[in-house]
């Protein structure tokens, strides 16, 4: 159904999705930057830069753990983790801002800007900066601020500025506002390097093409462990969908393999939550057009999750392209599911998860009873849960 | 496209004028004082106005709009009510008015009904600066059915080559956007710039008459900025001056409107 996957066409959209909804002062921006990926990309030079630093740097590849005791207690399944956690800065993120700053350099662009929900993303992007010595500056909702107050701090000890969001919900997408308003008000020397595969074309394309590093790297560790590249399903959280397309893509061509994209559930469908695909429906969001939370009025309604990371209510314009061919099935996790996951996978595995992680652990209890027996499914443990310890505390 | 716009833009240009162009955030500070805003800043001279249509996410927005579009749907602005304002408007005033917004309420209007509703109300045109000609084709077919004018905008790091494409597919006039900023930003500092940035403007845009918008305070500002240009729109300071004067809790809604058309007046430039 989805053999010979191309998207997205040279307007950047998913089928319907995505588009570039910007006021025009960012058109030019947006073709410089989508010129010099081009460019970029096709470079060797660049690529041995890129991937060098993702050896030397960010400590790829990333080891591929078997979850022996996890699948034992879920009672059927090989479950598989891709160990994104082990990343420097303890998240997938820094894939994509390794490749983004690069861009940066190449464009002689000298001011780094970024939002951040969870804070991941923001140290990530504070990290590289700090690595080439470029200005940054971090857009954070308000309230997020409190909830991840660890990676505030660890983003200013890494020389970043971080302001914060205080408009509407204080989250991510007010974060993500202001970042743009700062891009639109300073588009010479500014780099937007946005966390997810959200936002106009080029970035949800180019967003994808900097993490499909994950989803290949497990081709090849499959096959040394289970004599076959692919497995029989893929899980990973989604909220604006970056971890997830990262190892999903790889596979999009592959029809035998069953991909799973789990959104947070928040306090339940019927309450406050971030399920997104599951309960949205199209319009357009920080420049894309894609599955997204609103009223009646067609103003954006504010998410709910316990993980900063999930609590968007907009996501890539690529899953609602994945979600309408039917090439992944959308699941939803509420906050309690996703606590119990955390300490799922901390007691069976040593493995602390990300708040935002534990969705797609505890969506494993469903999943497993879709799939053969001895099904090869592969989770991917996108980021380690240390940022988390307040919430998780206050929580369980 | 004979329309009120461009009948107005037409006799002001044949008599040597600046039009003066007046943004209002509809149902800011609520939805019951937004007619008699409307016609206070008819009453000031404002040659057309652009009734803002307030958005939960408006990225183009500098604080004071921002903080407009917040109060007003805090208020409870719909998209109904700001079509009612127009509406009641139209009964008495033929000043073209254009509705400005972002895309996302639209959609979820439906773009088909949302032009016959603004249509039948007597709007003559939108502006929509989320909405860049190459994803406009999705409005402008139907605005053009309702003879609806749908307005684009160019900014100082927008290309010739751009400028002449944007000048064929803009409809009522083009909004040359000041400075590479947000609405309300500052002009301290760029006059120069923004004068050989507008002056080129001219020279490219040939087919539609050319608007300067985004930072204008005071007739001093208008004037300077509108120089190569056939008029001006002023939006962030008209929103301070409305919430200036209903910080004043003594004064009536008719006092109000009174000052508001004295500053309004205040703002064009003198010949």
């Amino acid at each position: 159904m989805t053999m010979g996957y191309d998207a997205p066409d040279q307007n950047g959209r998913f089928g319907p999705y995505g588009g570039a909804f910007v006021p025009e002062i960012l058109i030019p921006e947006l073709h410089a930057v989508q010129e010099a990926f081009e460019r970029s990309w096709a470079d060797p030079a660049f690529q041995h830069q890129y991937l060098s630093l993702l050896h030397t740097y960010v400590g790829r590849p990333t080891a591929l753990t078997f979850a022996e005791r996890l699948s034992h207690e879920l009672g059927r399944g090989q479950i598989y983790l891709k160990r994104e956690d082990l990343c420097h800065t303890g998240a997938h993120k820094i894939n994509n801002t390794i490749g983004q700053i690069l861009l940066a350099l190449q464009m002689g662009k000298t001011r780094i800007i970024a939002e951040t929900g969870a804070g991941q993303h923001g140290v990530a992007t504070a990290t590289v900066a700090a690595r080439f010595g470029l200005q940054c500056i971090v857009y954070m909702g308000a309230e997020d601020m409190d909830r991840q107050a660890l990676n505030v701090e660890r983003m200013k000890l890494l020389g970043a500025e971080v302001r914060p969001a205080t408009s509407g919900s204080q989250t991510l997408k007010d974060a993500t506002n202001e970042a743009i308003r700062d891009w639109v008000s300073n588009p010479t020397d500014t780099f937007y390097i946005i966390g997810s595969v959200v936002g106009p074309h080029p970035y949800p394309m180019m967003v994808r093409t900097f993490h499909k590093i994950i989803g290949e790297e497990v081709q090849t560790q499959l096959q040394e462990k289970v004599q076959r590249s692919t497995p029989d399903a893929v899980v990973a959280c989604v909220g604006g969908g970056s971890n997830a397309i990262g190892i999903f893509y790889p596979f999009i061509n592959a029809p035998d393999v069953q991909m799973f994209g789990v959104e947070a559930a928040g306090e339940g469908l019927h309450g406050k939550h971030a399920a997104t695909l599951t309960l949205g429906e199209v319009g357009v969001l920080h420049g894309a057009m894609s599955y997204l939370l609103q009223d009646q009025e067609g103003q954006i309604s504010l998410a709910h999750s316990v993980s900063a990371g999930l609590d968007y209510p907009g996501v890539g314009p690529e899953h609602s392209y994945l979600k309408d061919l039917g090439r992944v099935h959308y699941l939803s996790e509420t906050d309690d599911a996703a606590l119990k996951g955390v300490s799922l996978l901390s007691r069976t595995e040593g493995i602390i998860p990300a708040l935002e992680t534990a969705h797609a652990i505890a969506a494993l209890e469903t999943i497993v009873h879709q799939m053969e027996n001895d099904a090869v499914i592969v989770v991917n443990c996108s980021g380690r849960g240390d940022k988390d310890m307040q919430t998780i505390m206050d929580h369980l | 496209m004979s329309s009120r716009l461009s009948i107005k833009l037409h006799s002001l240009q044949q008599r040597g004028q600046k039009a003066m162009g007046i943004f209002l955030t509809s149902g800011f500070p609520s939805p019951d004082d937004t007619l008699h805003l409307l016609h206070a800043i008819d009453q000031g001279g404002a040659d057309f106005i652009e009734l803002g249509m307030p958005h939960s996410d408006p990225l183009a927005e500098g604080l004071p709009i921002q903080h407009s579009s917040t109060t007003a749907l805090q208020a409870g602005a719909t998209m109904k009510s700001t079509l009612d304002a127009v509406r009641a408007f139209r009964k008495t005033s033929e000043t073209p008015l254009l509705l400005m917004g972002y895309i996302n309420p639209i959609l979820k209007f439906g773009i088909r009904t949302f032009c016959t509703e603004a249509a039948l109300a007597g709007a003559d045109g939108f502006i929509i600066p989320d909405l860049p000609p190459q994803e406009a084709s999705m409005l402008r077919d139907h605005a053009q059915q309702d003879r609806l004018h749908l307005v684009f905008l160019v900014a100082p790091n927008t290309s010739i080559e751009r400028m002449k494409q944007i000048d064929q597919l803009s409809d009522g006039f083009v909004y040359c956007v000041s400075i590479t900023g947000l609405t309300g930003t500052g002009l301290d500092g760029q006059q120069d710039t923004i004068n050989s940035y507008l002056k080129d403007a001219r020279h490219i845009i040939d087919k539609n008459p050319l608007m300067v918008g985004f930072g204008i305070q005071s007739h001093q500002d208008a004037k300077r900025l509108s120089k190569h240009t056939d008029g001006f729109i002023v939006g962030s300071a008209v929103i301070k001056e409305i919430k200036r004067l209903w910080g004043y809790s003594d004064l009536t809604l008719q006092k109000r409107c009174q000052k508001l058309t004295l500053f309004i007046r205040s703002l064009k430039p003198t010949l």
